[in-house]
């Protein structure tokens, strides 16, 4: 899972498929031939190739390497292979991990949710995919593997541009690491229809009532998945939380919108990107309060 | 309910296995105690009014079912096309050097290539079969390739080199309006609106955008050398004797050279009434000897084939007090894009429905069909009924709203009825008149649907539910904030049939024979199965006349004489009538013969009505041959902070004249109401500039199950005594409805005043649409 590579003209009569058996064999594949570009569920890479906006020399089917395809409890985090699919997701996380079990539910159809995996999501780095935002508001570490040895990358610092990450040529991503809940967490997305849709601006907010902190990640607003730390730092009324009150509410949506950086585009508008932003935040942040609240009442 | 039928299997593998399969029939496993042969007419199953199972629906449902993507022949090439980025440049020249260099590579042809004639089209014969010296829009065919596998004719089209000089593209339908560049002005003219005197008078300008017909089967066919110099076609397509009349003068050869058989179709709405790989395949086959099949992709079928109309109309309606219309005047500017196809027929549409199913007696309408550099558009679903339904049901409701009157009384109150005349001078004559009101009112068909509207349960009012049942649905947007019902109501008005006197006509042929003793009647037309449930009709068709139980549909080609488009709502009435006429002539022709002499058989020619050409100064003339009626009332819910909306329920009545097959009726009705829900709510392609900016189902968004409610509906049966079984077309009347009912019921909501469609999250939140 590493960057797809630019579209070629040439004629790649000497087209590659590989399946290896286990991550090694795969990291060796890579290596040799750093332009391979590696292959999960296919959802993102198989529309890119059909429609001819990339045209791979060569294929690395991840699909056979075990340790990818599973997720393990690590104590305080929960520890997902690449290659588990969204369906799982939302299957076997939806309680320690709620956002991202969330963000994962709206992910295309049930088909998609089949075949497409939370480290395709990552190496493909689009704005708009819907994993990103829970991994920024939970603080989540992504793994990345090469024959040199493993590197963890904060996922606030994973990506760098559109459709851009930190991954090297010869780097996979392995796993991702996310944080278990410590408190209630959201996951909003809006889109021009009531499903099956690319996000028009999505919004993971998170409340740690350990740490006392909330946490934040905006999709489809900006070049890249965006955290909002001003927005995060907004003084919550921890003593007296019924004090939590509209005017709160709507400056941290202010914010929530001001750390945004979104585009015109076929899907939307900035302007409304913004406004939207800033609606999903103060529900966001009053539902995650109220069941905080309620729960410890 | 239907149940399993010993009805005929779709011979839709004839084509692939190249097989000349003539049967569509399943082996005769009739269950015990069936009745047998032509002597029991008391009993055949699957009739008219019922709904047996479709000779199709085994093999669609099991994925078995062969579509014409799925085409095969032995030593094919794929084709495939180079189509213009440009919206507009001249070609200063084009180099295949590289491209016939590739391995594989078999052909590349251009306009010089074309061994006829250079231009087709389904009216006027504009669109070039290839670019000659100059592109017009994004997406013109400039070159065709084969090649031995498809990615090789595709890497051949990008490697051909074309010089473009780029032009300045003409894409605002205003300038050409203003340039008299426009394929069609048609104005209506009745009465002095100028000094018709209103109480209160409304004037809004509407915008519809350009709507896709999105079917799921791309286009896609292939074209198989006869040996001789001819040549046959598998195709889906809508109308197999029209692409035989535009492709062989193309080909140069006589249509007796050419043979066209129809292909499965994965949907059609429109989008298969014109050319798409018909001729390219074809020439490519010639010039290779081989057979040549060509499927688009996705992008290029949005790319490939005509659009609905995006139109921009000014309307002003005056009223008296009582909200009785006094006069209407509108503007209605439709955009047909590069190529005339055919904007000449939805022009006149849009000007002779303008106004919809109201009486008024001062009219002053001008419709213009412009050519511009923007994509071609021509057929769809409603065909330029749908443009101006949105806008005169808007008007009706704010006449409504002006006026303090219920949306729903407005609309009895300028209802037609039985002996009223539409706009053109057309007389509303196809209703009982035995059914007028005690007075002598004579019966209104519309009044009559709008009471019945009216009667039938309104939804339960919002609970806590899942949020997929909420605006935004899985989204998590809302658990209920921000989020406001709305009510609204929408009527429709549409021809069926072809108009303004085109000599529109259906071809059947019928045989009855014995086989191992038992009677079977075999049909043979050319009439497309778009999905509407035509070859099933067919079937209860010749059950009902011929009470035979075994029914054979042989493949529908051009062998036999035309059907006509599936299209206008027609093929029940035309198809359906020949079907209708030929049987009843085998009948006939059956009286005191025994069939154990010999086979009988009848081809019918049937034609409704003779219909006249509008008036070119004042539009007056019989122009439509039967019109249909379908109202809606839309339920939807808004979350009006994100502008994000769940229709929550769609009510309509609809008047069928006749129910023929209930099931199938129900699923053109759902189909349609969700075509103008689309329209509705998300479908629009983009375009600027000329080029258009969306096209892929990621972001030219069509209803998914969580968007299209479930459906509630009365079907009313107003017999029209002129048509087969007094049947009435069905297919559209829902799509114009629609549209203008779910508008309303978000303006009811929002309280804006949403004269733009589709409506989008932003209209109804940071700003109004330009």
């Amino acid at each position: 899972m590493t960057a797809p590579v630019p579209a070629t003209t040439t004629a790649p009569a000497d087209f590659e498929f590989h399946r290896p058996a286990d991550t090694a064999e795969a990291l060796r594949l890579l290596a040799q031939r750093p332009e391979t570009v590696p292959i999960a569920g296919g959802t993102d890479l198989m529309v890119a190739v059909n429609y001819r906006h990339t045209r791979p020399a060569a294929m690395l089917d991840l699909t056979g390497l075990a340790e990818l395809r599973q997720w393990t409890d690590e104590g305080a985090s929960i520890r997902i292979g690449a290659g588990v699919p969204y369906a799982r997701i939302v299957a076997e996380l939806a309680t320690v991990l709620p956002s991202l079990a969330a963000a994962s539910r709206t992910v295309g159809s049930p088909q998609i949710r089949n075949r497409g995996t939370l480290g395709g999501n990552l190496a493909t780095a689009s704005p708009a995919g819907d994993g990103h935002p829970p991994l920024l508001a939970t603080g989540a570490c992504v793994e990345i593997a090469s024959l040199e040895g493993t590197r963890t990358v904060d996922a606030a610092d994973f990506y760098t541009g559109p459709k851009r990450s930190v991954l090297e040529p010869g780097e996979l991503v392995t796993a991702v690491t996310v944080p278990k809940a410590a408190g209630p967490q959201q996951f909003l997305k809006v889109g021009t229809r009531n499903a099956m849709v690319i996000a028009v601006c999505s919004l993971a907010v998170s409340l740690d009532l350990d740490r006392r902190r909330l946490g934040t990640g905006i999709g489809s607003a900006g070049p890249t998945p965006l955290r909002a730390p001003e927005a995060e730092q907004i003084d919550l009324p921890w003593a007296a939380p019924s004090r939590l009150d509209d005017a709160l509410l709507i400056e941290f949506g202010r914010r929530v919108a001001a750390a945004a950086r979104p585009i015109d585009d076929v899907r939307s508008t900035a302007e409304y990107r913004r406004h939207a932003l800033a609606v999903c935040a103060a529900r966001a942040l009053r539902r995650v309060w109220t069941a905080a609240h309620e729960r410890s009442a | 309910m239907p149940e399993p039928a010993e009805t005929p299997r779709a011979a839709a593998d004839a084509p692939a296995t190249g097989a000349e399969s003539s049967s569509m029939e399943r082996p005769a496993s009739l269950r015990p105690g069936a009745p047998r042969g032509a002597a029991a007419p008391s009993a055949p199953r699957g009739v008219i009014g019922q709904s047996p199972i479709r000779p199709e629906a085994e093999a669609k449902v099991n994925g078995t079912f062969d579509y014409a993507s799925d085409l095969h022949f032995a030593n094919m090439l794929w084709g495939h096309t180079l189509r213009s980025p440009h919206p507009k440049a001249a070609i200063r020249s084009i180099d295949a050097t590289a491209a016939l260099a590739l391995p594989g590579v078999a052909a590349v042809l251009t306009a010089a290539d074309v061994p006829g004639k250079l231009h087709y089209g389904l009216i006027e014969a504009d669109q070039p079969v290839l670019a000659l010296d100059q592109v017009n829009y994004q997406g013109e065919p400039v070159a065709i390739v084969a090649a031995d596998t498809l990615d090789g004719a595709r890497r051949a089209a990008e490697a051909i080199e074309v010089d473009y000089e780029v032009l300045e593209p003409l894409c605002d339908p205003a300038d050409a309006v203003a340039a008299g560049s426009f394929f069609r002005y048609q104005p209506v003219r009745l009465g002095d609106p100028d000094t018709a005197g209103a109480a209160v008078i409304i004037a809004h300008e509407y915008v519809v955008g350009m709507q896709d017909q999105a079917p799921l089967g791309p286009e896609s066919g292939a074209a198989v050398p006869t040996g001789d110099g001819g040549v046959r076609l598998h195709v889906a397509t809508q109308w197999l004797h029209s692409d035989l009349e535009q492709l062989a003068p193309c080909l140069g050869l006589e249509p007796d050279r050419i043979h066209l058989e129809m292909a499965g179709i994965g949907g059609a709405f429109g989008a298969r009434e014109d050319l798409s790989v018909q001729v390219h395949m074809a020439m490519l086959a010639l010039a290779t000897g081989r057979p040549v099949k060509m499927m688009y992709d996705r992008a290029e079928s949005f790319l490939g084939h005509v659009h609905r109309h995006p139109a921009r109309m000014r309307y002003e309606h005056g009223a008296d007090e009582h909200g009785r219309l006094v006069y209407v005047k509108a503007s209605i500017v439709l955009d047909g894009g590069a190529y005339a196809s055919t904007t000449e027929a939805v022009v006149g549409n849009a000007a002779s429905l303008s106004v919809g199913p109201y009486e008024v007696e001062h009219v002053s309408i001008d419709a213009w069909g412009t050519r511009t550099n923007n994509p071609p558009c021509g057929a769809m679903r409603g065909f330029g009924g749908v443009q101006t339904c949105f806008a005169y049901e808007s008007q009706m409701d704010a006449l409504a709203e002006a006026l303090g009157l219920d949306p729903l009384e407005i609309r009895r109150r300028n209802a037609v009825a039985q002996g009223s005349k539409l706009i053109t001078g057309q007389v509303v004559d196809a209703y009982d008149p035995g059914r007028a009101g005690s007075d002598g009112t004579p019966f209104s068909p519309l009044k009559d649907m709008l009471d019945r509207l009216a009667a039938l349960p309104a939804p339960d009012a919002a609970t806590a539910r899942d949020i997929v049942d909420l605006p935004g649905g899985a989204g998590n947007t809302t658990h209920g904030e921000g989020v406001r019902r709305g009510v609204g109501y929408g009527v429709g008005l549409k021809n069926v049939c072809y108009s303004e006197g085109f000599d529109d006509y259906s071809t059947a042929r019928v045989r009855l024979e014995l086989v191992d003793g038992e009677p079977v009647a075999y049909v043979h037309t050319a009439a497309a199965e778009v999905g509407q449930g035509h070859w099933n009709l067919q079937t209860q068709i010749v059950r009902t006349e011929l009470g035979v139980d075994r029914v054979v549909l042989l493949p529908n080609d051009t062998k036999v004489g035309s059907a006509g488009s599936s299209s206008a709502s027609r093929q029940s009435y035309m198809t359906g009538g020949s079907v209708k006429a030929a049987a009843e002539a085998v009948r006939e022709l059956l009286a005191g013969r025994d069939l154990a002499d010999g086979p009988v058989e009848a081809t019918r020619v049937f034609r409704h009505r003779a219909t006249k050409p509008m008036d070119a100064v004042t539009g007056q003339g019989e122009s439509h041959v039967q019109l249909a009626l379908c109202v809606h009332r839309a339920t939807v819910d808004v979350d009006v902070e994100l502008g994000l909306v769940k229709v929550v329920d769609l009510t309509c009545v609809q008047d069928v004249g006749r129910i023929l097959n209930p099931v199938a009726l129900e699923g053109q009705i759902q189909g349609g109401t969700a075509q103008g829900l689309g329209l509705a709510l998300m479908e629009a392609l983009v375009v600027e500039e000329g080029l258009v900016k969306n096209a892929s189902f990621t972001d030219y968004l069509i209803p998914t199950f969580l968007d299209m409610p479930p459906m509630r509906m009365e079907i009313v049966e107003n017999a029209d005594p002129e048509a087969p079984y007094g049947l009435r077309g069905a297919g559209e009347p829902p799509t114009l409805s629609s549209t203008p009912a779910i508008v309303a019921a978000v303006r009811d909501a929002t309280g804006l005043a949403l004269t733009h469609v589709p409506v989008r999250p932003e209209h109804l939140t940071v700003g109004r649409p330009s």
